[in-house]
């Protein structure tokens, strides 16, 4: 555990540290908003540690949509997380002790920082993957107990901020599209999720998405070869 | 609204949750090889799903009213530039969220 260490796990996880602090710091602000104690900010933050679905979360809470619905509702909108797992399954094998965490851990952010299983030279992979998800969680926590607690007294114009993941995620998808040899699931998962977006709507069309990336990457999966360089 | 019911609510929703991000793992044991189409996935799946997830980022952007996409095609524009550009990622992201930031407050 060396200092380069860490400061290459927070380097890294720079942009998700705006990222979470800032859209932490607006759930916590809802969630005041509407009268919901910091605690529980706090509790949903730790325990759930899912950005989109904590949003969904305040307006089942205040409508009084019941658990039921909030149970389907979380299902729809987290069902990708199931994509996340089938693609660590290998890279997380013998993570150990640290594994049970590992796939708690797994949000959007994290996911994209530690997909490629690519770690920065002379740092171990596993404790690398740890720590990324260790502090990503932190700044999420972080933000909402900041913004819970400080939310009605500070008003600063944040207005856009929230673009800096869909900048990390454009980043990373770049990076990969330079460095692999294979374009075909790249071009799968834009040219489907973009089309199911237009066919299904922005409410459902992950699924389906999902569904249909599935199969054109099982399918022909004898033509697909795109072994990273 | 009762404490125990936000606690409910709170807990449904991370059960759920944490029952998605897990079954896999539960699904293909860690002594047992890897099925070579799970393999195979975690291979491309990355690449379609980094796809995804912009995708899933610009679910809001209204193409046919105002303003038209057009502080998400301008932002977008330029992080996929700078990056091929610089290849440098916190400035391709430092840039493109000021860009989009700046946009948003200023001009539309």
């Amino acid at each position: 555990m060396t200092k380069k260490f860490f400061k290459t796990v927070i380097l890294n996880t720079l942009p998700v540290m705006t990222g979470y602090l800032v859209l932490g710091f607006g759930f916590g602000v809802l969630m005041s908003d509407k009268g919901i104690g910091i605690f529980w900010s706090f509790l949903a933050s730790l325990i759930i540690y899912a950005g989109s679905m904590q949003f969904v979360l305040v307006n089942l809470i205040t409508s009084g949509a019941g658990l039921i619905a909030t149970a389907v509702t979380t299902l729809m909108v987290n069902a990708r997380h199931l994509f996340y797992g089938i693609s660590m399954v290998d890279k997380y094998k013998k993570t150990g002790r640290k594994k049970p965490y590992l796939m708690f851990a797994l949000t959007d952010e994290t996911y994209s920082l530690v997909c490629t299983g690519d770690t920065p030279s002379g740092i171990n992979t596993h404790k690398y993957q740890f720590f990324v998800s260790l502090f990503n969680h932190i700044y999420w926590v972080t933000g909402s107990l900041l913004g819970a607690t400080f939310g009605q007294v500070i008003a600063l114009n944040t207005k856009g901020i929230d673009f800096c993941m869909t900048a990390l995620f454009v980043t990373i998808f770049v990076e990969q599209w330079l460095t692999s040899s294979n374009k075909f699931p790249a071009l799968t998962g834009l040219i489907v999720s973009a089309g199911c977006l237009f066919l299904f709507g922005k409410n459902i069309f992950l699924i389906p998405s999902m569904a249909i990336i599935l199969i054109v990457l099982i399918v022909p999966r004898l033509n697909v070869k795109g072994e990273k360089k | 609204m009762s404490d125990t019911k936000i606690l409910l609510y709170i807990l449904v929703t991370a059960t759920v949750t944490l029952i998605l991000r897990i079954l896999p793992f539960i699904l293909f044991k860690e002594n047992a090889p890897t099925p070579k189409i799970i393999t195979d996935l975690g291979k491309y799946l990355p690449y379609a799903i980094m796809a995804m997830l912009v995708v899933y980022c610009l679910k809001d952007v209204t193409p046919l009213s105002y303003p038209y996409g057009i502080p998400e095609l301008i932002s977008v524009a330029a992080v996929v530039l700078l990056h091929i550009w610089k290849r440098n990622t916190l400035l391709s992201i430092a840039i493109g969220t000021v860009c989009y930031m700046l946009l948003v407050q200023l001009i539309f």
